[in-house]
């Protein structure tokens, strides 16, 4: 079973204790600049979104690098290899969502490697917005939430109604 | 570990930048932020001079744990002499820039004189740099933080900023960062704006150790879960934010409405958490768009609101129609409860108006409530409000108050002054509620008697941060005591304050004590910092740090006639409520609480008692 974070902005306060969990189990200090997940603040449409390396199934910055310093492991996590990498910064640009980027401390490039299984980001997260879920099932939750409203309608409303919304 | 052991000493008359070393036996008595900054005040400023003088000094402060992974580990605080109070005053603030300052490098900023013309100050990791203010002097704190970010072409930088307010030296202005969190009390922004100190960006890249990175993480996921099983911080905070208290305190018959003439608000449900996640009549859409958190809390109570954009205060003024901070309890009360508004939209856009201007609200709020009583009095008139219908309940009349007091204009110059010098000038000192020029909090003392000490030995003027004795007396936390006795609350407020000014100096918020004791607190302390860190020793800490306060008060000039009530409070029985017929007991509780204390009857630390907390 592949698992992926699965990561919902709605849940999400802003309050980046999963980027000081990453950057402490990736860094050995609380360093929210080195952390590979970050949260964005969308201040005047009361939004705060997690992002970080969704680890493409067919990974650009794999491809792109010229040492092959990226490789795929069995749980399907693009890993870095610092031994390997070189710096060149190629797969920063190949990456089309950022989530590749360097580290100028050590002229290597980071990026999440779900910490090889059980990702520090999501077990930090206070609210749930960060889960990690089987990649197959990654959906489900959001399917069952619409799922009820459309019981709900149907059950006050009678059969025919088409499902309410908001 | 913890403290980055690095201090930033800024000459704003000589524009010149010095780094030190943190004072690290100080460091060991007082810890970090409002402790260890206090030390640095009252070592290194005369108590008795013009808190807007060049000779005053202001502080930025950080505790050890700002910064790391603790739940709430993100406060900074202002330390300076306070332009409101003429007292010591430490103002603090959530957000993100305490913990950007750590990861910057720097345990704290201390600002000296004064800049011949106004600056900003960078702080990029070690690259340190004032700049010309002149572009944004005269601009809001929004506008600040859009041109300096823009400007060092840097949208990650956090910025603290004074508003027209500070500039204008409003006396109750404060210090806002990240656009709508604030060091908000005594006059900290006013301050700032003497110093022709416009703003402060900071942006870092370095990381914060600790001591025992395992074993912290441990008590940190401890703590963590403490809140998150607490009624208050794990289900109330986050859902309706400190505005929970709204109907809770009016039933308690705690209420200060209409300046404290009364203690319960018709309006209050108007006006309460649960108005704001209701979707208002007008548009179909709720005041309350989500909740915030501050860096590293797992509460979240920060409230992010939307006001309708046809209300008529936000008519033809765009930079409103977002989102952005929404009403806390005490900004609902003061704007609210405490002026007879009951319009949630106005309440808010006066909100966003403090924000933006760098406005105390309860200051301000409680400000305009003893101007509309002058009004009803007949001592103010519609000619010397320049037009404005001052009526109690009139959203139109604090809307236009809100507008014209940061930029002081017309009455807003008066408004500025603060309700003490007002209330004077028109004759009736008493009718400011307030204690050392500042102005009372969101809980009515006849209600809760022991609010009525706290308020009373406040060291920065009447506060509800100093001494919450409201989660005892109402809230039954740690234990219930009656809101309606005296008996025992000077013990209870002295307890309150001791503990209360030790979590203020680690870098943690005071809301974490709705679920956390010192027992939470210093194994977190302990893990992250240098020394062996107990409870009780933060206990007698805080204990140190309240009475080094209050020796700076009294050599600048303060007296046990300082400690007093207005009349109102010990005079004019509450007349509705559980507290129907009673008055605040100030005058039992207080020779006991100087007694507790070891101070003479006079209110003065004995010098057995300093000797005893090593000052």
């Amino acid at each position: 079973m592949l698992r992926a974070l699965v990561i919902d902005p709605g849940k999400c306060t802003g309050c980046k204790q999963c980027e000081m969990a990453c950057s402490f189990v990736k860094e050995g200090e609380f360093n929210v600049s080195k952390s590979r997940i970050r949260v964005f603040d969308f201040h005047t449409e009361a939004r705060f979104v997690p992002y970080t390396c969704t680890q493409c199934a067919e990974a650009w910055c794999q491809q792109a690098c010229p040492v092959n310093a990226i490789t795929t492991n069995a749980d399907g996590v693009k890993v870095v290899h610092e031994n390997l990498c070189v710096g060149c910064k190629v797969c920063t640009i190949a990456c089309p969502f950022g989530t590749v980027n360097y580290n100028a401390s050590t002229g290597k490039v980071i990026k999440c490697d779900l910490c090889l299984g059980s990702p520090a980001c999501a077990e930090a997260c206070p609210t749930g917005a960060i889960t990690f879920k089987d990649t197959e099932q990654a959906g489900f939750d959001k399917m069952k939430v619409w799922a009820t409203q459309a019981a709900h309608a149907t059950s006050t409303q009678g059969p025919n109604t088409p499902a309410a919304k908001g | 570990m913890g403290w980055n052991r690095k201090i930033l000493r800024i000459n704003l008359t000589d524009a010149t930048i010095k780094t030190e070393p943190l004072n690290m036996d100080w460091a060991q008595k007082y810890l970090g932020q409002r402790g260890l900054a206090t030390k640095y005040l009252v070592e290194e400023i005369d108590p008795t001079v013009d808190p807007l003088s060049p000779a005053n000094k202001m502080i930025f402060a950080t505790g050890p744990l700002t910064g790391t992974a603790a739940s709430t580990g993100g406060r900074y605080s202002v330390i300076t002499k306070g332009a409101l109070t003429n007292a010591i005053a430490c103002s603090n603030s959530g957000g993100y820039f305490g913990a950007e300052l750590k990861f910057a490098g720097w345990d704290m900023i201390i600002f000296e004189g004064k800049a011949a013309k106004p600056v900003y100050l960078t702080v990029i990791d070690d690259k340190v740099e004032l700049h010309d203010a002149s572009q944004i002097w005269g601009r809001s704190v929004w506008d600040t933080d859009e041109w300096i970010k823009k400007r060092h072409q840097d949208p990650m930088m956090h910025i603290s900023a004074i508003g027209v307010a500070g500039e204008n030296q409003v006396l109750y202005s404060c210090i806002v960062n990240d656009l709508h969190r604030a060091a908000g009390r005594s006059g900290v922004g006013a301050v700032m704006g003497s110093k022709n100190l416009k703003a402060v960006a900071v942006r870092g890249t370095k990381g914060v150790k600790v001591k025992d990175g395992m074993r912290f993480l441990r008590a940190a996921r401890d703590a963590k879960k403490v809140l998150q099983e607490n009624a208050v911080t794990g289900a109330g905070l986050p859902t309706y934010g400190t505005q929970v208290l709204m109907n809770v305190i009016n039933e308690a018959g705690a209420m200060p409405t209409r300046n404290h003439r009364e203690v319960q608000f018709e309006g209050a449900h108007d006006i309460s958490a649960e108005a704001m996640a209701t979707p208002r009549k007008s548009d179909g859409q709720k005041n309350l768009q989500t909740n915030q958190a501050c860096f590293g809390c797992t509460i979240a109570c920060g409230r992010i609101s939307k006001i309708d954009e046809k209300h008529f205060s936000i008519q033809n003024k765009p930079q409103y129609w977002h989102a952005s901070g929404g009403l806390e309890y005490e900004a609902a009360w003061a704007l609210g409860s405490n002026t007879g508004v009951n319009d949630l939209e106005a309440l808010t856009m006066v909100n966003f108006v403090c924000n933006e201007q760098g406005l105390d609200p309860i200051s301000f709020g409680a400000t305009v409530s003893a101007a509309m009583e002058l009004y009803d009095l007949g001592l103010l008139t519609q000619e010397m409000t320049g037009g404005i219908d001052l009526k109690f309940g009139s959203a139109e009349a604090l809307v236009k108050c809100a507008e014209l007091t940061g930029k002081a204009e017309g009455f807003g110059k008066e408004l500025g002054l603060g309700s003490l010098r007002l209330c004077k000038k028109y004759g009736r000192p008493e009718l400011s509620m307030s204690v050392k020029g500042q102005e009372f909090p969101a809980y009515d003392s006849r209600g809760i008697q022991g609010m009525g000490l706290t308020y009373a030995t406040s060291n920065r003027g009447a506060c509800h941060l100093r001494s919450y004795t409201v989660s005892s007396e109402i809230l039954g936390i740690p234990e219930k005591t009656d809101p309606l006795a005296t008996d025992g609350k000077a013990a209870l407020v002295k307890a309150f304050q001791d503990a209360t000014a030790a979590v203020d100096s680690s870098g943690l918020c005071v809301f974490t004590t709705f679920a956390w004791t010192l027992n939470d607190i210093a194994p977190q302390v302990d893990a992250a910092c240098e020394g062996e860190w107990s409870p009780e020793r933060m206990l007698e800490m805080g204990e140190r740090i309240w009475n080094m306060e209050r020796v700076f008060n009294n050599k600048a000039g303060f007296t046990a006639k300082d400690d007093q009530l207005p009349p109102r409070l010990t005079t004019e029985p509450a007349q509705t409520g559980p507290a129907k017929g009673l008055v605040n007991g100030l005058d039992k509780m207080l020779p006991e609480y100087y007694a507790l204390r070891g101070w003479t009857s006079e209110g003065v630390p004995t010098n057995e008692t300093l000797s005893r907390l090593a000052l």
